[in-house]
């Protein structure tokens, strides 16, 4: 392996783990925060690949198109569904143990993957990236590097900032910390607990539908895109610690350089490899590398 | 011991239908119900860990795909292998590397528990995925199915039926026999609270790790019996979607209660049968999905007892004053939860 070859295989192993992280970081917040644990999360991921999909043409005969167009329409419609979803389905699931949940969100996973493809059907569709976007970079004599995967990792990298500073700076980071410590305390004081988890989980799911919208040109859109993307999150999520920003970062990282490696170099046992890593991780650190709390 | 009868009685009648059902039904009902009971079987397994332990293990199809290639990697090619030395071999071999498994996901607590038991058994699945040592893939057939003597031919679908049936029986009987006893009332402290337990002297990791093997030797009968009924393995058995079914049929069914997995592995494959089908919903039943996943959701929201919780509803009993008990009425909010 020579070093462009190691560096656009660096490359990809970031762009991977931050796009990880997007969906992770919802996965990992609503059940640090709201206790619930959302096996739909895929789902999400799952629908906004086919809002890239499906949005795309209708934004372009209504406004004359416009990706940045298609992705901010995409996120008010995943905000609507978010914040519908969590009224509906998941706001008497709170006092419920684990395990009815689970049954509920798996419920909920077979409803979304009939709905996609009776609305859409069970092709698999290729997704254009956007023009001004979809050139590449030369690396050393040979490669190139497409330009639409750094806009990737760039658009990762700006949300995971944007997250970090609600989070640590703002008065609402403040209570949803505080929320997901000591929910009876938080209520007690005034804050208006059932709001604050509708918000919670409305992010979560833009932030899933979002990643899902910009992979897509990437990935390419598929039935059951959202299982695979699912298992992968919470093990990026037990990695890093049940309910841990940073833990998840870390860890889907890892997963990225993992993953992408992996292929590249054992390819025979690349499958297995995150599994096992996971598995060490855990029997060495069993609350993951960095515990909420 | 009144308010057992009911419970006794509904196991009674259940297993005497079960008995009479080749007599009236045809050989698709036959092979329907002998797919049934062998998921009834895996079932029951995890309702040892999840329901009666509280362990929540998300990696049951590992012991049940080994337990399946098990019986047919060691079947002979060239005449069918014994019941009496293939079925307590394969067995064994499930019941081995839940040792293995269980020995070290103990350790982990919680969801972390629920994830490392589905790491091993994703391990499990690429080794039979990606080795040739399975047929890859493709999966492998049984040449020749087991036998024990002229009697037990397990090739004929009725003979089939009947086994499996007794071998549910069998492992009806020991689980609940299991519950009663000593090793039974310890299972079920350590679910209800496993710091008490340790406080009142148990150490409760051999328990749990005792658990575990049981339950992995269970679906390794479970694999055994699947193996022979289609006479064909392929990795998918091991997937993540398999343990996960299992874990929807006994939560489904209702935590705590044996029955509950029966009625669970039962009433997720008719709703299957009955979504799937072209009689009823025409060119709709290719979404079946719909309208299982509705059924589920709503089962969620009515049931939160599950299905064997409904004459309890219906008759505005209240719930837990008696036995078992389900997860629900012994950890209310934080089970499984990460935060201290």
């Amino acid at each position: 392996m020579d070093l462009t070859t190691f560096l656009i295989q660096c490359l990809n192993a970031l762009q991977y783990g931050l796009l990880l992280f997007l969906v992770a970081s919802g996965l990992t917040l609503i059940f640090g925060i709201m206790g619930v644990i959302n096996l739909a999360h895929g789902s999400f991921y799952m629908i906004g690949a086919y809002m890239a999909f499906a949005l795309a043409p209708f934004v372009a005969a209504t406004v004359g198109g416009g990706f940045f167009t298609t992705l901010l329409l995409g996120l008010i419609l995943a905000v609507a569904l978010g914040y519908l979803l969590e009224w509906a389905f998941y706001s008497f699931l709170y006092t419920r143990e684990h395990l009815q949940q689970v049954l509920m969100t798996y419920g909920l996973i077979l409803v979304f993957e009939e709905l996609r493809s009776l609305l859409v059907g069970d092709d698999v569709h290729g997704v254009q990236a956007p023009d001004f976007l979809s050139g590449s970079i030369p690396l050393g004599d040979m490669m190139v590097y497409p330009v639409y995967r750094l806009f990737i990792s760039g658009v990762c990298l700006l949300l995971a900032l944007g997250m970090y500073f609600v989070f640590a700076k703002t008065r609402l980071g403040m209570m949803i910390r505080a929320g997901s410590t000591n929910r009876e305390m938080v209520q007690s004081l005034g804050v208006d607990i059932k709001f604050l988890y509708r918000v919670v989980f409305a992010a979560g799911v833009a932030i899933a539908v979002l990643a899902g919208m910009v992979a897509a040109p990437v990935s390419s859109v598929y039935p059951g895109m959202g299982g695979l993307v699912l298992i992968i999150c919470f093990v990026v999520v037990v990695i890093g610690g049940i309910g841990s920003i940073r833990g998840a970062l870390l860890a889907s990282l890892l997963i990225g350089v993992v993953d992408t490696f992996g292929k590249v170099l054992v390819p025979q046992v690349a499958g297995v490899l995150v599994y096992v890593l996971m598995a060490v991780i855990l029997l060495w650190k069993p609350d993951g590398l960095f515990k909420a709390g | 011991m009144r308010a057992q009868l009911p419970k006794f009685l509904f196991v009674l009648v259940s297993f005497a239908a079960l008995a009479v059902f080749p007599h009236v039904a045809g050989n698709f009902g036959v092979d329907l119900a002998t797919k049934i009971m062998i998921f009834a079987v895996l079932a029951l397994s995890l309702e040892l860990l999840v329901g009666k332990t509280g362990l929540v293990c998300f990696g049951q199809a590992a012991f049940f795909g080994i337990g399946a290639y098990a019986t047919v990697l060691l079947s002979p090619s060239d005449g069918p292998a014994s019941v009496a030395t293939l079925l307590p071999l394969c067995v064994l071999l499930a019941a081995a590397y839940a040792l293995v498994v269980g020995a070290l996901s103990l350790r982990t607590k919680g969801v972390y528990f629920i994830m490392v038991t589905l790491a091993f058994a994703q391990m499990a699945y690429y080794v039979v995925h990606d080795t040739p040592l399975g047929g890859g893939t493709d999966g492998i057939y049984l040449m020749m199915k087991p036998a024990l003597g002229d009697w037990l031919d397990l090739d004929k679908p009725l003979v089939m039926y009947r086994f499996t049936l007794a071998c549910l029986l069998g492992t009806f009987v020991f689980l609940a026999l299991l519950g009663r006893s000593k090793f039974g009332h310890a299972l079920a402290g350590i679910r209800v609270n496993e710091q008490r337990m340790r406080a009142t002297g148990f150490s409760t990791y051999p328990y749990k790790l005792a658990a575990f093997v049981v339950s992995g030797g269970i679906a390794g009968l479970a694999g055994f019996l699947f193996a022979v009924k289609d006479g064909f393995v392929n990795p998918e058995m091991m997937s993540w979607h398999i343990s996960g079914e299992v874990l929807i049929i006994i939560i489904l069914g209702g935590l705590g209660h044996l029955r509950g997995a029966l009625i669970g592995a039962f009433a997720f494959a008719l709703l299957q049968e009955f979504f799937r089908s072209e009689a009823i919903f025409g060119e709709f039943a290719k979404h079946w999905h719909l309208g299982l996943g509705l059924t589920i959701i709503a089962s969620v929201a009515l049931l939160p007892r599950g299905l064997v919780g409904i004459p309890a509803q219906l008759f505005g009993r209240k719930p837990g004053t008696h036995s078992g008990g389900a997860l629900a009425q012994a950890t209310p909010t934080k089970a499984g939860h990460a935060q201290p």
